[in-house]
């Protein structure tokens, strides 16, 4: 301290000033390093999500956002936080193929937020993606990295619901071979896949009258690319 | 003599005062992320980037931070640099940003780096603060990384993502869960103990052998 | 009322914080040499968790869902404050209350496990009722795994244990044979 402070208001104004001196600055460099990395951050992150429908969804190759307001179906540039959402798939010629349903739910460990394809023409799921799970290494984890498992969702009827059977025993359109040493968490993918169906299926239009591919999205995804 | 001084400085860091192995410091960031090498580096050079920034800052503005708040104003300053690794790697790097997860912005709540700020940035000049601050990251960086290592190689027969073993290699999958990492640090903690007690015993023998010289 | 559950549970034993994810390890290694200074410091981390989840529900809800770039700052500045503060009428208060856990709350206030709690619960989205819940779920936990911790370490005393393991290498050694025990807790919701 170079220069003794002289007690009183003097030294606790020097005490705000410091800290305010120092506020200041931290916040600008916060919102400078803010503002330069968003685009890329943003980038990122919508090409994920693209990849991740464009996955679940064979054929797929635009997208757009969907939410359910005021009774029906409709398409949103941006979903507002905390609001359900599921992404509409639609091919080159920008007809309806399918809907990608975002679901979430506990399983062995922690969560596993997936993302999975689902044609209301067929009733059929059509492919399963893992977001995010800290499941068991080794084991748990063979719910994305075993790829007879994953590809078990590529043709799955979910009416009635979606049961997980022993390996080796499907015989019904509804059922998916569990992973041996892993049965707790294929059932808790399962689960998830049917409880997000059953909460959106009262909210999904009739097969044909989905809602039309709005031209805004298209722009983005092309820009992006 | 000068050149020595930050020689020792940085050295001390590594290995004398190895933050982990001997001063045990930084431990939460130390053990969760360290299941892999890879992140192991990552987190480390995150950490290294704030200690060292951290570091430059406070010594150069020492003599203009009062006394009373001084800790509020490492911890404004420790912020910032977090909060600058933490979007620079969701942009740079977003996979393994996803990996460290909430990790990142836990670098604030490191032991080590407010103990840095308070135990040397803040009282010595910028030079000696910035080797002090490297030569501290650096042995933070090793330890990780060494415990990464050990934790991969054991628990996922690989190292930065390639196999090491053939086929018939059974996984120690317990060694990448939380479990190996308590266990391996207490391990390489006892390889510390020990290395001090042989060196403490040789001190002692050396001592002796002179005394009986005499 | 079933998520909470959910929530409460994982917080409590399947993800620990101590055992599972390393929050708070400082006083988990420091402070667990006898169980009763424990079983005060996890009442402490507790109360204080609760308070931080109260301060992260309202700056999530009205501050920073402008501004999410100053997550980082505000927490650490607004929990500090908030538990100087309350310190400050607990001594008021209740100058009995302030000695059982008074002492530990400015050390607890740059926790990793408060700014742990903050921080997770904000990334997973939590509201109101289910990031007090997660803090409750979390706080009880830390104490779990540190009065279990000092447990044994008292019992350790009294045993014969070599020179070189002594100290934090056999504490460590400890936890990981504690962590790998909670690890059973892992699959306690999705089995049902």
């Amino acid at each position: 301290m170079n220069a003794p402070t002289d007690s009183g208001a003097s030294g606790s104004m020097r005490l705000v000033l410091t800290l305010a001196i120092a506020g200041l600055v931290s916040g600008i460099a916060i919102i400078g390093i803010y503002e330069s990395t968003l685009p890329t951050i943003t980038a990122n992150k919508a090409r994920e999500l693209r990849e991740a429908v464009f996955k679940v969804l064979p054929g797929v190759s635009q997208m757009q956002a969907l939410v359910y307001r005021d009774g029906e179906l409709v398409a949103v540039d941006r979903p507002d936080k905390d609001e359900p959402v599921v992404y509409g798939g639609y091919d080159e010629h920008s007809a309806f193929v399918g809907y990608a349903m975002p679901g979430a739910g506990p399983g062995f460990q922690d969560t596993i937020a997936l993302l999975y394809g689902y044609r209301p023409d067929e009733k059929n799921v059509v492919g399963m993606e893992i977001l995010e799970s800290r499941e068991t290494p080794g084991l748990g984890d063979k719910i994305y990295k075993d790829a007879v498992f994953v590809s078990g969702f590529s043709a799955l009827s979910v009416e009635p619901e979606i049961v997980a059977v022993k390996k080796g025993t499907k015989s019904r359109p509804n059922e998916i071979d569990a992973i041996t040493g892993a049965t707790i968490s294929s059932k808790a993918v399962v689960r998830i896949i049917n409880e997000t169906h059953a909460d959106w299926s009262a909210q999904l239009p009739e097969p044909g009258s989905e809602p039309r591919l709005e031209a805004t999205e298209t722009a983005g995804t092309e820009a992006d690319q | 003599m000068k050149k020595n001084e930050f020689h020792e400085e940085f050295i001390k860091g590594i290995w004398r005062d190895n933050p982990v192995f001997v001063q045990v410091l930084g431990m939460c960031p130390m053990l969760a992320v360290t299941n892999s090498a890879i992140n192991a580096i990552a987190m480390g050079m995150a950490t290294f980037f704030v200690l060292v920034g951290s570091s430059f800052l406070v010594s150069t503005f020492r003599h203009l931070i009062p006394k009373q708040v001084r800790i509020s104003c490492f911890i404004i300053i420790i912020a910032t640099f977090v909060t600058i690794a933490d979007y620079t790697l969701l942009a740079l790097v977003p996979a393994v940003h996803k990996e460290l997860g909430a990790f990142i912005p836990l670098i604030v709540a490191n032991c080590l780096i407010l103990g840095r700020q308070e135990a040397f940035a803040s009282r010595y000049p910028t030079k000696l603060a910035v080797m002090d601050a490297m030569g501290m990251a650096s042995g933070f960086l090793l330890a990780l990384l060494s415990l990464g290592s050990v934790r991969e190689i054991l628990g996922d027969g690989a190292l930065f993502g390639m196999k090491l073993f053939g086929e018939n290699f059974e996984p120690w999958v317990i060694m990448i869960l939380p479990p190996g990492g308590f266990l391996t640090l207490g391990v390489i903690l006892l390889f510390f103990n020990w290395f001090r007690l042989k060196k403490d015993e040789f001190l002692e023998d050396v001592a002796a052998a002179e005394r009986g010289g005499n | 009322m079933d998520n909470l559950l959910w929530i409460f549970i994982s917080a409590l034993l399947v993800n620990n914080f101590v055992l599972t994810y390393f929050l708070g390890l400082c006083p988990f290694l420091g402070v667990s040499g006898s169980l009763e200074t424990s079983a005060r410091l996890g009442l402490a981390t507790t109360f204080v968790m609760l308070v931080t989840a109260v301060c992260a529900w309202v700056l999530n809800t009205y501050v920073l869902i402008h501004a999410p770039y100053l997550r980082l700052i505000c927490f650490i500045v607004v929990i500090a404050s908030t538990v100087q503060f309350i310190e400050m009428l607990i001594k008021k208060l209740s100058p009995a209350l302030f000695r059982a856990m008074g002492i530990f709350l400015p050390l607890i206030t740059t926790n990793c496990a408060i700014l742990g709690l903050a921080i997770f619960a904000t990334n997973r989205g939590y509201g109101f009722w289910e990031g007090i819940v997660y803090a409750l779920g979390a706080g009880i936990g830390f104490t779990l795994a540190l009065v279990l911790l000092a447990g044994l370490r008292e019992e350790s005393e009294l045993s014969n244990i070599p020179k070189l393991i002594k100290g934090t290498a056999m504490n460590l050694i400890i936890a990981g044979v504690l962590s790998m025990a909670f690890m059973g807790f892992a699959g306690l919701f999705s089995s049902a």
